[in-house]
């Protein structure tokens, strides 16, 4: 095989649903493989901690039958990563049902579906720390400790090609992954291919979100990716989407630190020496990337439940009590403290108008708006206390006492005199790393059977 | 001395989660004749950055004026991981907007 063709439809299946026009015309280049990835940690802790896609149901069935009819008609392997958002197993184990159940719906003929998992036990995770595994931070957090583990509800490992290549290898038709690296979703029919690690990074980096590395932007636009032994070729299947030096090259810095590198388990793709051109109008080829390997360490995501979850929000126009909002919160914060005491809850204040979207980095924090609107959180261990401390830390603030303000009877504006419960609150307690002599160890794998017999 | 915003020199100026912990920024040019004439104006910097945040050196960890896209890119640690509670912006998707104003020296 001289090259190896693979379309992507979408950057985060389910999130939006794809747009058919171009995934068709991309269907009718006649690719290897399709393949998306479905997951991000972009849209918090919540979904991971409680367990939830942030998808809805109907738009990643829409994807994934979208994906695998066209797969089936082909004849190529479909492969998604981070099933449902957050690739726990849960999220693989309705993604293996929903395949199933648009296998039966069509009558497609049998094929075998593998899948594989990413959860990690904190009882694993335990047992490896007292062993003296040191559970190493990314981004300046300290190693994992006993207690922040006590306080994680779940946690997900980060797949590298290898359950990708092991499912392949065992003949799948379709691969539904848990969490995954984005580019290993791509990057792994590449190197089962025997193509080099670097030009299967590659691809798997450019190809992962889709059309974001074409121009004009435009989301869930299907974009084609070829490798070969020496280099990566990407094309816009959208008529109105090209890929451009500058896009393909403006995308190696989406969503990373640092433009140059890219890491995964098993190494670090290097793009510093990345060379582009320009080959037709709507196709760019990338040369000169390279792949260091190292140790393997995977990284590991994981969830801790901080509380139950109210909010409340008041508006504010009176321009004294504008500039004195402090005062007003620092009252209401008070009532609360009264009520129960200086620890064991949140109560978090976003003052929209001054500086509710930037916090502390607002350079006009000092300039608020002629009106302001205050969005309060409480966040306690019961929902009752969550719901009575939001309503204080609410309710209070029209009760605020201000020397010289002109207004006595309401110091805000109710929309809504009420409080609403929003979904628990959640933090990310792991964004670290883990040695492993296995790239398989975490990630066990599954084949099952799907369509009609 | 006659000076023109960035927002009105740049083709896009974006900010993004990098991982669960950082914010990053790109500042992206839509020709190299744009991309240097910022880059020699030193209005675009690790310093002029942490000063229009209000943020120490040691917050940013990146900065890179990286050619092949004529672009220039810096990150950042949050005050606090995405999505806790209080976290205004989720996917830090409205943090760039201070760098829209940045004033540009026409000559430079």
């Amino acid at each position: 095989m001289r090259s190896l063709k693979i379309i992507c439809p979408n950057g985060h299946l389910g999130f939006a649903p794809i747009r058919t026009e171009s995934f068709r015309i991309g269907v009718a280049a006649r690719p290897d493989y399709i393949a998306a990835d479905s997951g991000s940690d972009d849209v918090g802790p919540v979904p991971l901690g409680s367990d939830v896609s942030t998808s809805p149901l109907a738009w990643q069935t829409h994807d994934l039958e979208q994906m695998l009819l066209a797969s089936r008609s082909l004849g190529v392997p479909m492969i998604i990563g981070s099933a449902g958002d957050t690739g726990s197993n849960s999220r693989v184990d309705l993604f293996v049902s929903i395949i199933k159940d648009l296998a039966a719906r069509h009558g497609l003929p049998a094929f075998k579906l593998g899948y594989f998992y990413s959860d990690v036990s904190k009882d694993d995770l335990r047992s490896r720390m007292l062993n003296g595994e040191i559970v190493e931070g990314l981004d300046g957090r300290p190693p994992l400790t006993g207690a922040e583990l006590d306080a994680t509800e779940r946690i997900v490992a980060m797949a590298d090609v290898h359950p990708f290549v092991d499912l392949l290898r065992r003949g799948a038709d379709v691969i539904i992954g848990g969490r995954s690296s984005d580019s290993a979703v791509f990057a792994a029919p590449a190197i089962y291919h025997e193509f080099p690690a670097e030009q299967a990074y590659y691809l798997g980096k450019v190809l992962e979100c889709a059309s974001f590395c074409a121009e004009p932007y435009g989301g869930k636009e299907t974009v084609l990716g070829e490798v070969s032994a020496d280099d990566v070729r990407v094309t816009a299947m959208s008529p109105a989407q090209r890929c451009t030096v500058a896009s393909v090259a403006g995308h190696a810095m989406y969503e990373r630190s640092n433009p140059y590198y890219e890491h995964v388990a098993s190494g670090t793709l290097d793009m510093s020496q990345c060379q582009y051109e320009q080959v037709d109008a709507r196709t760019t080829r990338i040369t000169g990337a390279r792949f260091q390997p190292w140790d393997f360490r995977v990284k590991l995501e994981g969830a801790g439940k901080t509380g139950e979850r109210y909010v409340g929000m008041v508006g504010i126009r009176d321009p004294y009590t504008i500039v004195h909002i402090d005062d007003v919160i620092g009252w209401a914060r008070a009532q609360a403290r009264e009520r129960f005491g200086d620890t064991g809850y949140e109560l978090h204040y976003t003052v929209y108008g001054r500086n509710g979207v930037m916090g502390e980095l607002e350079p006009l924090k000092r300039h608020p708006a002629h009106e302001v609107c205050v969005l309060v959180q409480a966040v306690a261990p019961s929902a009752e206390m969550a719901e009575e401390l939001c309503m204080i830390g609410t309710r209070q603030m029209f009760y605020a006492r201000l020397p010289e303000v002109k207004g006595s009877a309401g110091s805000v504006a109710f929309a809504l005199d009420e409080v609403l419960r929003a979904s628990p609150a959640y933090r990310w307690t792991l964004n670290h790393t883990l040695r492993c002599d296995d790239p398989l160890e975490l990630f066990p794998t599954h084949m099952t059977v799907a369509g009609v017999k | 001395m006659k000076t023109q915003k960035l927002s009105e020199i740049a083709k896009t100026v974006r900010s993004k989660n990098a991982g669960v912990d950082k914010i990053t920024f790109d500042i992206i040019f839509s020709d190299r004749s744009s991309y240097e004439r910022v880059k020699r104006a030193r209005v675009l910097t690790r310093e002029t950055v942490a000063s229009l945040y209000g943020i120490p050196d040691s917050r940013i960890s990146d900065f890179v004026e990286f050619d092949p896209a004529n672009a220039i890119k810096f990150t950042i640690y949050r005050p606090q991981p995405s999505g806790s509670a209080g976290d205004p912006d989720i996917f830090g998707s409205q943090q760039y907007a201070p760098l829209l104003d940045i004033e540009v020296p026409e000559g430079a």
